[in-house]
């Protein structure tokens, strides 16, 4: 599996995308560390950034990478390999290869501009840690489209629709459901709405971090005392490894039947 | 090698490609494996690699079952039909990587040599022509020792001197003993190659004997028409 990830990994990071988003992440650092001059201030709106694109990013770059290697795909398939380890290493090689992107690029200038030196270091890192998760999670998710769908154009379109559910679609329904119960007490079902979406766990995760949850309200409290104790800090991230590990697990055992 | 395929199935959705076909090979030599398009033939091919996993049967490989195997792959060498590599590795990378996964070449020198790849070594697999693809593709299939060697189309977008060198490839292995399969439309190539035809038709084996059966029993004496006579019947 290392050999296969190895290559998969050398491959992408010559590709120039790569390091387009390698170099946009770099320049959105230097930017808005220059603009706002400030380092827990450039951490809220990056976190905006990321929650959005890190896993549009990882959709995209998933089913692509799927599509565009299914030849180089069927000439490892065609070797002593097992399959569980030629799709494992492509996948860990696709999202190690983004998730260095994404470290490399925000890390830089927060490190340069004196990171270790500013209380935000464990803000900024957590904010890291979800970002590589959301790459991991979202990649994962989008190869398990492009493994069920061998027409590109539906692939590449679930994969999208995927994303915006999440990103987008996913947060109005819930709200929709929180205003209409709005009478009953909810914050229960707000905890576990938030939790179930990866890209909602994130956010609240960071957020609380960052200590701006009076903004919450009430709601805000209850999300506090859960998120805010050790408990709850382990669940969300046994959450988001679940959501890493239920996509992959899949991509094992749906490429294990795939004929090619 | 010894191929034995029992009763194999394979349907893609509602497309019956093979529907309970029977083969064996027991000798060595070349086998051409004819038919029309979408009679089976990759299918076949890809069902004895493990790239297709067939509905029902079996394919033992000297004797041993190989469905949901997948070390059995180090005994055989396969040239697909379209050569697709990634973009952004360098064709010494590739080399390396296929060693590293099949263990030391004793041949890679010469047949870069052979097919004059040497230029090609160090540019990147995206900016490659059709052929010199192919002409890599050859390389890493015959690299290697194996019993057993599938070529699948072989001569797509080669030159006429790489088709020569090709052939001679192809011939040297057949005196070490290896078992050769080759599809192809190209009836002079197998005219000069194969020492035994097996044509497939819809998803069976209509035929399996030598070049001179199949013209005795068609009553042609052209390849090219002996193969069209049986078509003739089917498409009618």
């Amino acid at each position: 599996m290392l050999k296969i990830l190895k290559y998969s990994f050398y491959d992408l990071m010559r590709s120039r995308w790569s390091y387009i988003y390698f170099l946009f992440y770099l320049a959105l650092g230097f930017v808005l560390l220059f603009l706002f001059n400030d380092v827990s201030q450039a951490v809220i709106t990056i976190m905006n950034i990321i929650l959005v694109l890190t896993p549009l990013i990882g959709t995209i770059f998933g089913v692509m990478y799927y599509y565009d290697s299914r030849e180089f795909t069927e000439l490892l398939l065609s070797q002593p390999i097992k399959r569980r380890n030629i799709f494992l290493g492509q996948y860990i090689g696709v999202a190690t290869s983004l998730a260095l992107s994404l470290f490399l690029g925000l890390g830089i200038p927060f490190v340069t501009y004196g990171l270790f030196q500013s209380s935000e270091i464990w803000n900024f890192s957590l904010l890291l840690v979800t970002g590589v998760f959301l790459t991991f999670i979202f990649v994962a998710l989008s190869y398990n489209l492009a493994l069920s769908y061998d027409n590109k154009i539906k692939g590449f379109g679930f994969a999208i629709l995927l994303w915006l559910f999440f990103a987008v679609i996913y947060d109005g329904l819930f709200l929709i459901l929180l205003l209409s119960f709005s009478d009953y007490p909810i914050d229960k079902l707000a905890l576990i709405g938030s939790s179930l979406n990866p890209i909602d766990l994130s956010r609240v995760l960071i957020l609380l971090k960052l200590d701006i949850s009076a903004l919450f309200g009430y709601t805000g409290a209850v999300f506090k005392q859960f998120f805010g104790s050790s408990t709850g800090m382990i669940s969300s991230f046994a959450l988001l490894l679940a959501w890493v590990i239920l996509p992959t697990w899949r991509i094992l055992r749906k490429s294990k039947r795939k004929d090619f | 090698m010894n191929i034995k395929i029992k009763q194999l199935y394979k349907n893609f959705g509602k497309v019956e490609v093979l529907q309970g076909l029977d083969l064996e090979v027991s000798e060595n030599g070349i086998f051409a494996v004819l038919g029309p398009n979408g009679s089976g033939k990759t299918t076949l091919i890809k069902c004895i690699l493990g790239m297709v996993i067939p509905t029902k049967g079996d394919i033992l490989l000297n004797g041993e079952s190989v469905l949901n195997e997948w070390a059995y792959r180090s005994k055989i060498a396969y040239l697909p039909q379209i050569a697709q590599f990634p973009h952004n590795l360098k064709v010494q990378e590739l080399i390396k990587m296929i060693k590293e996964i099949r263990g030391e070449s004793q041949r890679e020198q010469e047949i870069i040599e052979l097919f004059k790849i040497q230029p090609f070594l160090d540019k990147k697999l995206g900016t490659l022509s059709g052929g010199t693809k192919q002409k890599i593709n050859i390389l890493l299939a015959f690299m290697f020792e194996s019993e057993l060697i599938i070529l699948d189309e072989p001569t797509t977008g080669l030159d006429p001197v790489a088709l020569i060198h090709l052939k001679e490839l192809i011939q040297e292995e057949k005196r070490k003993g290896k078992t050769i399969l080759v599809t192809t439309h190209i009836m002079k190539l197998v005219e000069e190659i194969a020492d035994k035809i097996v044509f497939l038709l819809d998803g069976k084996i209509y035929f399996e004997g030598t070049v001179p059966q199949l013209q005795e029993q068609t009553g042609e004496k052209d390849l090219e028409h002996a193969i069209a006579n049986i078509l003739k019947d089917t498409y009618a």
